[in-house]
């Protein structure tokens, strides 16, 4: 058979021009990740969801799926790195879930509870970031931001507006956006544009929504984010 | 105070702006500029840059909150004074003489003094092990510091002359070369290989450049000709490679990588200052085979001083009809090249991270595929080597392919330049061929009682006396040519240590490992040089290791826990040494937590503070 | 170890809101099981003052000031097991939400600003516990076996989690129980 490859075994096909990702996600087949969004280009920056093809490690939303490609995916090896490198992500910025509006529906959150994350076992850096709540409809909250460019790509690729980047260099890089003074405010968001919607964390947040479902019917409450990102891979492609 | 205040601001700004014209990829340039002229990079200057350019202000402002040379929106003083942070430069006492400079200027590192006139910090290795301890002041190299240098140049601040009315002697620059073999040794006449190239005719060259071996020299060791291959569709389908998907008429882009952003790597500055007419050479037999239009040189902003001679030689190739159009007359045969300055970057040499910022970007390296060779420099087929294989390209030009290949080792042909410092009697730029041992190499440059080396610098192999038999080959011990030694009694742990700032310094911050990792591990060491270290944080450090080297983006990340793994390794006492006999030590200093609160209250009675037995 | 001796477990509150002792009260009648099994040390339940050797030591809350350090260091050497309990002393939890608050700034709030404290004195009384320039979670002061996270975790977490403890299996939380808030 051609156009396969092979994930911890199972043998599932692929398109020509799909990532491993794609191909896996197509599958049911889950793989952890956190930057990667299948509605936006690949970005390949928080490795979660790394992969072990044919003895190298590789991003899994980035590299190419090839013929006959054997890949390692759901290895107690590999999630004790990813559980790691989540937990990197909590101490870099300042997560208080208890306090945070999108706790249950916090990708980041979710993803630490799949891999069985009972502390964020690294020495906390509670580094001093920005708030921005100058806008009247979205509010920006840098603590809990992790740098994933999702609204970045958001905002540039589909929006056209390019409201946000990223400035600084290695652990001071941080999310700018794009008006003289610094503030959303001055900026041309929109609360109905993508780039306000789509952060997988509690750092953009479409005011006056926060708490509004209560606990229990949360997107988390009750279902793995592996359940809940096969499934949506599956309707999307029942709309194809 | 900082100029940028001034009303004028525009005006002043106009003519850097004029001259690089609306092309966003001088974002780079002008913020460099700016930043000569103005001493910061005040938020209004984005603005205007934006404007200008018609580029997202978000996008300029990335730009100059990324390197290190821009200071973001910090300012920093008239005179910028910039100690070379290399463990090098500190064995030859770096820390006590930026701490006599800044006292005796009244200064805090890191802070511009009242008046705006001076600022002192430290910045990544300069590329002046072998002339230590170095600096900058204002982009100019400052090389032997003493204390006595250090009171002239406060003289000289204070009596606000302009840098470049400074005595001369203030930044000479030795080349210090002390071994030459085929690359320094013989006398080269600009054009002579180019001759040979059209004589032979590109794809024949090319042919010359694949029997040599020759292997890349700025550290990966990947084949030359098969990068170069790749880059030509016409060659790349006779190898039987993948043909890059734009087809025989794309542009195609030659970049020689001037970076030499490792630590105790110098070798790219004395070729560049002695040899230009060399690597400059390479490139151009390299664009004939490739078919390349369009060359760049990037130029680490730390040899900025070197961009004037630099630009001479490029003229001068112009007019000697070796650089242009017609290049020896023949018809066709079009290519120039264009300097282009990095700002403080250790990443910005990564192939990639150097392309993104060849277009004025912040340097993040990219994902690979595509890979450069078939979508670089604005997605053109880019060609990225090091200066000094340009410089052994052009002699391989000259003198054929098996002139070459006879030389060194089964996998490693021709010869490798180092750059030695650290503790030798004579520190330098020596040219060895490939298989020399580092037995031998120590005995040459006088290395009294050596203990390890560093080999290509800290992202490279730490070597204890035990491997000194060990030679110098892509086989056994690979290197980009920094060799720094380190003789008995050096605290190797101080060694690491140093590194460890350097790469959570350098970390581009792209990918979680290496953004959060490098810092972790910089973290550690410093909690275990302030004595308070424990067994779990070396097994912490080993893990933390582990998932930099199997989870980063890209080679700065995977080698960044290279020479605390390789100390651990190597030289596990350097550690024990330092460690506390228990097993759990607090991950911040507890009495000093308290600090703060015993200030505010008045309080220092005994409750008021945690001992270490509490 | 005869049948019937009881595992001794101590708790205490650091920086926390007692929320996690709540939410251990609140496993009902499942108490009454639990003390079958268990007798209590030092609590704010019991009232014993200082820790003496235990099997199990709870702490809920961060370490926010000096007392706490003093507290925690002797349940971890009385503690064969000690256990994170509660968000608090997992990662500081809201009271670390005023980590990049300066600590000058939270003195005047609390002595100074603070209704009917107009213009009122920071106390320097060495009866009070001073407190540290940011709050930590306690595993960054000792060494911890354990984590149970949740503000505060589900009682049904708890009572999992102990009796795993109890019966020496690696501790355990199914899906709904393992949460950060
Ligand atoms: C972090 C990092 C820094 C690098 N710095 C340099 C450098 O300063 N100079 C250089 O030639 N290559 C450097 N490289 C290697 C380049 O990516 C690339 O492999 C090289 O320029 C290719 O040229 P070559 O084949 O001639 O060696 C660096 C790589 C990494 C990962
Ligand atoms: S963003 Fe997610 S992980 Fe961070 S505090 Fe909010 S819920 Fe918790
Ligand atoms: S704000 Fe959200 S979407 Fe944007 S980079 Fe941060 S975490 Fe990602
Ligand atoms: S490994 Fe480091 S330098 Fe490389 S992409 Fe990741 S953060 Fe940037
Ligand atoms: S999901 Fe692939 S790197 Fe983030």
């Amino acid at each position: 058979m051609s156009n396969t490859i092979t994930i911890d075994g199972q043998t599932i096909p692929f398109q020509e021009g799909q990532t491993i990702m794609d191909a896996a996600l197509a599958a049911g087949v889950y793989i952890p990740h956190l930057c990667h969004n299948p509605e936006f280009t690949p970005h390949g920056s928080c490795k979660l969801c790394t992969v072990t093809v044919n003895g190298r490690n590789v991003a899994s939303c980035t590299m190419p799926a090839v013929e006959g490609q054997q890949i390692a995916n759901n290895t107690d090896e590999l999630n004790a790195k990813r559980r790691a490198l989540t937990q990197m992500l909590f101490v870099e910025g300042n997560h208080f879930c208890p306090f945070c509006e999108k706790s249950g529906n916090c990708n980041l959150q979710a993803v630490a509870y799949h891999l069985d994350m009972m502390s964020p076992h690294y020495n906390h850096f509670y580094p001093a970031r920005e708030v921005d709540a100058s806008h009247p409809d979205i509010l920006l909250d840098r603590n809990r931001c992790i740098l994933c460019e999702l609204c970045v790509r958001a905002s540039r690729d589909v929006d056209g507006k390019e409201v946000f980047g990223l400035s600084g260099r290695g652990i001071d890089c941080k999310l700018v956006v794009n008006s003289s003074s610094g503030d959303l405010v001055d900026t041309d968001l929109a609360a109905t544009d993508k780039a306000a919607s789509v952060c997988p964390t509690g750092a953009i947040i479409v005011k006056r929504h926060g708490f509004s479902v209560p606990i229990g019917q949360r997107i988390f409450d009750h279902k793995d984010i592996s359940q809940v990102q096969l499934e949506a891979a599956q309707k999307e492609r029942g709309h194809e | 105070m900082s100029q940028c205040d001034s009303p004028d601001l525009k005006q002043r700004l106009a003519p850097i702006l004029q001259k690089h014209g609306r092309d966003p990829t001088k974002v780079l340039q002008i913020l460099r500029e700016i930043q000569d002229t103005a001493h910061c990079i005040c938020g209004q200057s984005i603005d205007l840059i934006a404007e200008h350019l018609d580029l997202p202000r978000v996008r300029v402002a990335g730009v100059a909150g990324f390197y290190s040379f821009l200071a973001g929106g910090q300012a920093c003083g008239e005179y910028r004074v910039l100690f070379s942070d290399n463990i090098t430069d500190h064995m030859l006492g770096k820390a006590e003489l930026m701490d006599y400079f800044s006292k005796k200027l009244w200064l805090e590192p890191g802070k511009v003094s009242e008046d705006g006139l001076v600022s002192v910090d430290s910045t990544s290795c300069t590329g002046m092990c072998d002339q230590g301890p170095a600096a900058l002041v204002n982009g100019m190299p400052l090389t032997n510091l003493d204390e006595n240098c250090l009171d002239l140049i406060c003289e000289l601040i204070r009596s606000r002359k302009p840098v470049s009315d400074w005595p001369p002697m203030l930044f000479e620059v030795q080349d210090n070369i002390l071994r030459k073999d085929v690359l320094l040794g013989e006398a080269f006449e600009p054009g002579a290989a180019l001759k040979a190239t059209l004589a032979r005719g590109p794809r024949e060259t090319w042919a010359e450049v694949d029997k040599s071996n020759l292997r890349g020299r700025g550290g990966a060791g990947f084949k030359t000709a098969s990068k170069w291959s790749f880059c030509h569709a016409a060659i790349a389908e006779e190898e039987g490679h993948v043909v890059c998907d734009i087809g025989d008429r794309a542009e195609r882009i030659m970049v020689c990588n001037a970076d030499e952003g490792e630590p105790g790597t110098f070798k790219d500055r004395v070729l560049l200052n002695s040899y230009a007419d060399l690597v400059f050479e390479g490139m151009t037999v390299g664009a004939r085979v490739v078919g390349a239009r369009r060359g760049f040189l990037y130029l680490r902003g730390e040899y900025a001083y070197m961009l004037g001679k630099l630009e001479g030689v490029l003229q001068q190739r112009r007019e000697k009809g070796l650089l242009g159009k017609n290049i020896l007359g023949e018809q066709g045969f079009d290519f120039d090249i264009e300097i282009h300055l990095g700002a403080g970057a250790y990443i910005c040499g990564e192939e990639s991270a150097l392309i993104e910022s060849l277009e004025g970007k912040r340097g993040r390296p990219r994902n690979r595929p595509p890979f450069p060779v078939t979508h670089g420099y604005l997605g053109h087929p880019t060609v990225v080597d090091n200066v000094e294989t340009f410089a052994c390209a052009a002699k391989i030009a000259l003198h054929g392919g098996e002139w070459f290949a006879a030389m060194g080792t089964g996998q490693s042909a021709g010869t490798k330049i180092l750059s030695i410092s650290g503790d030798c009697e004579r520190r330098g730029i020596y040219e060895y061929p490939f298989g020399t041992t580092i037995r031998q190499i120590l005995q040459d440059c006088g290395a009294e009682d050596p203990y390890a080396v560093q080999v290509s610098g800290p992202s490279g192999t730490t070597i204890s006396w035990k491997e000194f038999d060990r030679m110098i080959a892509f086989e056994d011990l690979a290197t980009a040519g920094a060799f720094m030694i380190f003789k008995r009694g050096r605290d190797l742990f101080q060694m690491a240590r140093n590194f460890s700032h350097f790469f959570a310094h350098e970390s581009c911050g792209f990918c979680t490992p290496c953004r959060v990792g490098t810092t972790l591990m910089q973290r550690i060491m410093d909690k275990i040089d302030g004595g308070h270290g424990t067994a779990s944080d070396l097994e912490e450090m080993k893990n933390l290791g582990q998932l930099l080297k199997t989870m980063s983006h890209c080679g700065l990340g995977t080698s960044a826990a290279n020479p605390v793994l390789d100390t651990l390794n190597k030289f596990p006492d350097v550690y024990e040494q330092k460690l506390k006999a228990l097993a759990f030590e607090p991950a911040f200093d507890l009495d000093g937590a308290l600090a703060t609160a015993r200030r505010i209250t008045g309080r220092d009675d005994k409750e008021a503070h945690l001992g270490a037995e509490s | 170890m005869s049948e019937n001796k009881k595992i001794r477990v101590a708790t205490c509150s650091l920086a926390g809101c007692f929320g996690c002792h709540m939410s251990l009260l609140d496993i009902d009648e499942k108490l009454l099981t639990l003390l079958e099994l268990i007798e209590f040390d030092r609590t704010p339940l019991t009232d014993i003052k200082h820790c003496s050797p235990c099997d199990v030591g709870l702490i809920e809350g961060g370490v926010c000031n000096a007392e706490n350090v003093h507290v925690l260091k002797e349940f971890r050497k009385n503690c064969k097991v000690l256990v994170a309990v509660g968000s608090c002393a997992i990662t500081g939890g809201i009271p670390a939400m005023r980590n990049n608050i300066g600590l000058w700034e939270c003195f005047q709030e609390v002595y100074q600003f603070e209704g009917g404290l107009e213009g009122g004195q920071v106390p320097n009384d060495p009866e009070l516990p001073l407190p540290f320039d940011k709050v930590h979670p306690i595993y960054e002061v000792v060494n911890v076996d354990y984590f149970l996270p949740g503000c505060p975790p589900p009682a049904d977490a708890i009572w999992k989690f102990l009796t795993d403890l109890l019966a020496g299996r690696e501790p355990k939380l199914e899906y709904e129980m393992l949460h950060y808030d």
